[in-house]
């Protein structure tokens, strides 16, 4: 499992990687973290001619807080998102959600940028961005751009990056006051892609769910903004005591299909029975 | 400084310089090489080893500027300019000599080939200083895979020394 | 006797493995590690499909590739190796067809070599591997059991008419009548999917043919490097005391490590082609469709019991998926035929019927992994009897009790032709019983599920035959010796160097030898140095397999230090004119056997005995390198038993599965080291929870294996395994003077038992049962679904 030939840069600046991308389009790919991409050029599931290395980038790091947003460059590692005072602070999510990305020697190397543009449904980040409605900054040879979160995230590892272009960065507004976060997924080892996970904020009233924005990820497509179950969770009281009120919602926002080992109907389980632990875990603690 | 050498058509090599187990040394790696088989093959030292080479056994763990990471989920070229430690290294400079003999003590590991990466990992566990339950300690060990031990000797070989580091704090 | 005790004190010691120090260093020598000079790296080209008729092979590209030496194919390696025919010849009925080394004209299993890359690196040899143009026919393929059996079935090898492999059945006093008689009968059907051992260090070998003396020297992860050199030697046509097998550092085996693979008998033909050392280590996608299989089984099992409690028969109907060949050496009937002979074994039941049948599919070939077929016979006898139990209203656990055969009864032979002899149920359920206190855990599990918390406790007897004898292997005809052997020698300093034919590859083996010889002999461990698996410099042996290696190469070493000393104290006795009967070895000095006073030092005796014989009496014959060996001539096994039990949660809304607990009390006769052996319980105990919670080959309806990676063939990691308990009976084997049994597969065997019962009971409240492995939280969710809508 040794990987194919291919040549190696590391660019001294931004724009040089923008440049060496944009030369060499469809034949190179940017290296972050490795975490993802060394494994399928292990496994020889991809052929790049070109690695365009762009970990030392000073331009792709940095955290920073300002009008109600903290921006993390694409560089930040997954162990800095539990390290971080400003994270812990203002977007408790990030931290809570990272302790659940795969291991320590994983989270040592990965990156918040290369786990956006892998978009693995069954990763944590990507539902993280979209439920916590991130901004993803965008750059490329012909110019800088941003995509609401929401939107960037396509299909089975495809993004609306285009050809050449990097994630520079990402804005998480902060949690506001009176919302509270959830989240929990169901892996079947400790570390392992999630089978089904639920990240959601909400605004709660008085043991009542207010607003809130729900993502499921895991064995779908790709990470799943819910569009009915909070309509149907709005109101109600905490805790549930059963899946009903919410089951219907939870099959169409899901859209699930049958895949080898897990049927639609199992992950459509799952996810409901998530969704009724993930909400009832919410009462208490606001920011 | 990188400068990149050759085409595409042979085996792409690059200049670099990299601190090993202690030691700066400037070699020219083969750009697809992974740090585990440059660590095994280039500088013959095989005590970090190849399980699975998509980054999910952890039997290559090194250290890269002092925490872990998969060798096989690294390029050996991204290496100019960075720290690396391998067992061996700390094994000569004895940072890993109180692990070992809890190790080995407990019998904590039988046929040995998770043992270099599952040492480093807990390694950089304990360097936290922290005394951690047994369920944690299982999760800080939980990417790296052990088919002989069962896990229960590892976690008290581990438990052992914090507990001891523990008491030396107070 | 009296100073053998007083000076005996390794046996029984708790001593880690001594080459941890080195192999917790980074030190250790593992296959991966060892280059040779001008040594090639092999890549093999695999058959992508499960059958398939290869119309071209063009490797032309890949000759010219960088960095390869050669390429090979059918053409070049085939004829240059005698084919196996992989059956047993005690077995009548056994059929498989000739088995050549890589694909000629048609593939018959997903993964078989069809060519072979010579080059100087792996990553070359990879290169180039992807240059080999391939053209297939896909023919129908045959999936699974029920599909080879079908009437329209594709038959994978035409010569042999269908796809049975071997249909073996046995009967034992008149379970008709005694089905027809019973008060309560109870039938279920069990499905064990398939697994692989995945070693954490995958297969490697290193041929290495000196055209210039025509001999072999392998360097092999293998267990047992007598059975390959017989086997090199037998189908290369190379003599055999010039066929060397020396084992490295293994980075476990578990069986796996045992069998015959054409992969690897394809590299040793390369280096005799190219008169050069060749590599080939197995690379972790590779290794998914090229090692050994085990388990894949469909079974139909019933049992028959009285009011009264008694089990009166029981039925056993087993159909194996073997894979596409008989597996060399070691055949494709074990499985099915421990089931068989053992379902059931520590009860004393008098009818008994069992059928067993291998059948040809195109998949990869069933070989040896851990338990053989024994946890299988566990699980269904211990999952019937507690469904038996639950019907008559009896406590599980009583029930066993009732049924187990009484010790007056021993030594008995069971309905499956199992010998027991010093077995110890009774003694070993009690204990556990009082380990896990079992009253209280039932009132908490009661408790808990008011609360709609399911938590299931299991428990599972089993027996273990370990260290088959002779009789089990020679019959068949394959060259398998379960004979080992110890060469002893005093060093001149008066240190000892052990030669065993016994290997280790983890387990410790090497140690407990290190302890028998310091304890016979009357000296220190530190004074032994210990070495193994290494076909020409040791004696001839079996090696590891069968949870055999202390309990005969234990026995061995035994006899060895006892002829050493006789001799040492013979020489002793010339030297200083003493008798040898006032004369003992205590810590590594004769003494006088009375007083204890020091006659002589070892080293005196080196030194007098190695460079001084001018000073020994005329005529005396010094002897100091002794070698002996054993083999349990008269004993087919030497069996032993244990109980486990575990202790699970099942969320019945999301069917993940969750071990609390996990206890065994183990009786495998003398322990010599009760850290190694409580270790190998554990380790075993882990495999166990993972095949019964985690393992599975998942293949696609036509045949591709779709999990082959190890992020989706789960084996179980820190966070999954609970802390394990682990106490002893010790019942000494009779036959020997060491008293050891085997102990390596017990801890899987009944961990797969107690688990299976464990989770069925958490299950119960609900009226669902699984009986599907690996219980995958799906198949759970299923399993509930079923007991809503009767």
């Amino acid at each position: 499992m040794k990987a194919r030939n291919f040549r190696y840069i590391r660019p001294a600046s931004l724009h040089d990687a923008y440049q060496a991308l944009a030369e060499n389009v469809g034949d190179a790919v940017p290296l972050a973290g490795g975490q993802s991409l060394l494994a399928t050029l292990n496994l020889r599931l991809s052929a790049p001619k070109l690695l365009v290395d762009i970990s030392g980038l000073c331009e792709l790091t940095g955290e920073s807080y300002g009008d109600g947003v903290v921006r993390l460059g694409a560089l930040t590692l997954h162990r800095q998102l539990l390290g971080s005072k400003l994270v812990k602070k203002h977007v408790p999510l990030l931290a809570r959600a990272a302790s659940y990305i795969g291991h320590v020697a994983i989270r040592n190397r990965g990156t918040l940028g290369g786990s956006l543009a892998y978009a693995d449904p069954a990763a944590e980040l990507p539902a993280c961005a979209v439920v916590l409605g991130a901004t993803i900054e965008v750059g490329g040879l012909q110019g800088e751009r941003e995509v609401k979160a929401e939107e960037f995230f396509k299909g089975l590892f495809e993004t609306d990056l285009r050809p050449g272009e990097l994630i520079l960065g990402v804005r998480f507004p902060i949690q506001q006051k009176g919302t509270v976060i959830g989240f929990d997924e169901l892996s079947r080892r400790r570390g392992d892609f999630s089978l089904m996970g639920l990240a959601v904020m909400a605004t709660m009233q008085q043991g009542r769910i207010g607003k809130a924005r729900m993502v499921y990820f895991g064995s779908v497509d790709r990470v799943r903004l819910a569009r009915s179950v909070p309509s149907v969770v709005e109101g109600l009281e905490l805790p549930l005591q059963s899946n009903s009120p919410f089951e219907a919602a939870v099959r169409k926002d899901l859209d699930a299909e049958d895949t080898i080992g897990l049927r639609a109907s199992t992950k459509l389980q799952l996810a409901t029975v998530l969704t009724r632990r993930v909400l009832n875990s919410m009462t208490g603690a606001t920011v | 400084m990188i400068e990149p050498s050759s085409q595409l058509s042979g085996e792409e090599e690059i200049l670099i310089e990299v601190t090993l187990n202690g030691r700066r040394l400037k070699r020219r790696v083969k750009a697809r090489q992974h740090l585990a088989d440059f660590l095994r093959q280039e500088m013959e030292l095989t005590g970090t080893h190849l399980g699975c080479e998509h980054g999910v056994c952890g039997a290559c763990t090194v250290l890269i500027d002092g925490h872990t990471a998969r060798g096989c989920l690294t390029l050996a070229v991204q290496m100019s300019g960075k720290c690396v430690d391998t067992v061996e290294g700390l094994t000569e400079s004895g940072q890993l000599a109180e692990l070992q003999e809890a190790f080995i003590t407990r019998n904590a590991a039988q046929c040995g080939f998770c043992s270099s990466g599952m040492l480093l990992t807990a390694y950089e566990l304990i360097s936290s200083n922290e005394t951690l339950s047994r369920g944690e300690i299982r999760e800080c060990i939980s990417g790296n895979m052990c088919r002989c031990t069962g896990y229960h000797a590892v976690v008290d070989a581990i438990e052992t020394v914090m507990t001891r580091r523990g008491k030396h704090q107070k | 006797m009296s100073a053998q005790a007083t000076s005996a004190t390794a046996i029984g010691a708790r001593i880690p493995r001594r080459e941890l120090r080195r192999l917790l260093s980074g030190q250790g020598r593992y296959i991966d590690d060892i280059k040779l000079p001008r040594m090639l790296h092999a890549c093999f080209v695999r058959s992508p499909h499960p059958h398939a008729r290869l119309v071209s092979l063009d490797v032309a590209a890949a000759r010219r590739s960088p960095g390869v030496a050669a390429v090979f194919t059918a053409a070049e390696i085939n004829p240059r190796c005698e084919p196996f025919v992989a059956v047993a010849l005690n077995r009548p009925g056994h059929r498989s067809p000739p088995q050549c080394l890589l694909v000629a004209e048609r593939a018959v299993w997903q993964g078989q070599p069809v060519a072979m890359i010579l080059a100087e690196s792996r990553a070359e040899a990879e290169d180039a591997a992807e240059l080999v143009i391939s053209e297939w026919e896909a023919l129908p393929a045959v999936g699974d059991q029920l599909q080879a059996i079908a009437a329209d079935a594709p038959v994978i090898h035409p010569e042999l008419g269908n796809n049975i492999a071997f249909d073996f059945s046995l009967k034992s006093g008149d379970p008709l009548k005694a089905f027809a008689e019973a008060d309560v009968v109870i039938e279920e059907e069990f499905r064990f999917e398939r697994q692989t051992a995945m070693t954490l260090e995958t297969r490697g070998i290193i041929a290495d043919f000196n055209s210039g003396d025509c001999s072999l020297t392998v360097i092999h992860a293998h267990q047992s490097p007598s059975q390959m050199q017989e086997v090199f030697s037998r189908h290369l046509k190379i003599p055999s005391h010039k066929v060397r097998v020396v084992a490295p550092d293994i980075g476990g085996a578990f069986g796996m490590k045992l069998n015959v693979y054409s992969d690897e008998m394809a590299t040793v033909v390369a280096s005799m082609l190219l008169g050069r050392p060749v590599k080939f280590c197995v690379d972790r996608l590779e290794s998914f469709i090229a090692d050994s299989h085990a388990r894949d089984h469909l079974i139909k099992c019933r049992i028959a019991v009285k009011a009264t409690g008694e089990i009166t028969a029981m039925e056993v109907d087993d159909v194996g998926a073997v894979g596409a060949y008989g597996m060399p050496m070691r055949f494709n009937v074990a499985e099915g035929m421990h089931v068989v002979w053992l379902t059931g074994s520590p009860y004393a039941f008098k009818n008994y019927r069992a059928r067993t049948r291998s059948l040809y599919v195109n998949k990869n070939l069933i070989g040896m992994y851990r338990g053989v077929g024994y946890p299988i016979a566990c699980i269904l006898a211990e999952v019937l009897t507690d469904l038996a139990a639950d019907a008559l209203g009896i406590d599980s656990v009583e029930f066993k009790r009732r049924n187990y055969w009484p010790k007056a009864s021993l030594p008995c032979v069971t309905t499956g032709g199992m010998h027991l002899e010093t077995v110890s149920f009774h003694e070993c359920l009690e204990k556990l019983v009082r380990l896990i206190n079992y009253e209280e855990l039932r009132k908490e599990q009661a408790e808990l599920r008011k609360r709609g918390v399911y938590r299931g406790i299991g428990i599972a007897t089993f027996c273990e035959p370990t260290a088959n004898g002779p009789a089990a292997y020679g019959p068949s005809g394959a060259w398998i010796t379960s004979q080992d052997g110890c060469a002893l020698r005093l060093e001149p300093s008066g240190a000892i160097r052990c030669t065993t034919s016994i290997t280790d590859q983890g387990q410790g083996t090497l140690t407990g030898i290190a302890q028998i010889v310091a304890d016979t002999v009357g000296v220190s461990i530190d004074q032994i140095s210990v070495t193994g698996g290494d076909s020409a410099a040791g004696p001839h042996g079996g090696g590891a397999w069968a949870s055999r290696g202390t309990a005969t190469g234990g026995e061995a070493a035994l006899r060895a230090g006892t002829m050493l000393k006789q001799n040492i104290l013979a020489l002793a006795s010339a030297i200083t004119q003493t008798p040898t009967d006032r004369l003992d070895i205590v810590n590594g000095e004769v003494v006088n056997a009375r007083t204890g006073q020091l006659v002589i030092t070892l080293a005196e005796i080196g030194r007098v005995g190695y460079f001084r014989q001018d000073t020994l009496p005329p005529g005396f014959d010094v002897q100091l390198s002794v070698t002996a060996s054993f083999v349990a001539s008269d004993k087919p096994y030497y069996m032993a038993n244990g109980v486990q039990a575990s202790y699970v949660e099942v969320d019945c809304e999301t069917g993940f599965i969750t071990m609390l607990g996990q206890w065994a009390v183990d009786d495998c006769g003398r322990v010599i080291n009760p850290l190694l052996v409580d270790e190998q319980i554990r380790g075993g105990i882990a495999q166990g929870i993972g095949a019964v919670l985690f393992e599975e080959c998942v293949y696609s309806e036509d045949g591709n294996l779709l999990n082959g990676t190890m992020a989706d063939y789960l084996v179980p990691m820190a966070g999954e395994i609970p802390d394990i308990l682990v106490e002893h009976v010790e019942t000494p084997e009779l036959s020997t003077k060491l008293g050891a049994k085997g102990v390596g597969e017990g801890g899987l065997i009944g961990a797969m038992g107690s688990v299976w019962v464990a989770v069925n009971d958490a299950l119960k409240p609900l009226g669902a049962k699984i009986r599907h492995q690996p219980f995958t939280p799906e198949r759970v969710l299923d399993a509930l679904a079923r007991a809503r809508t009767p």
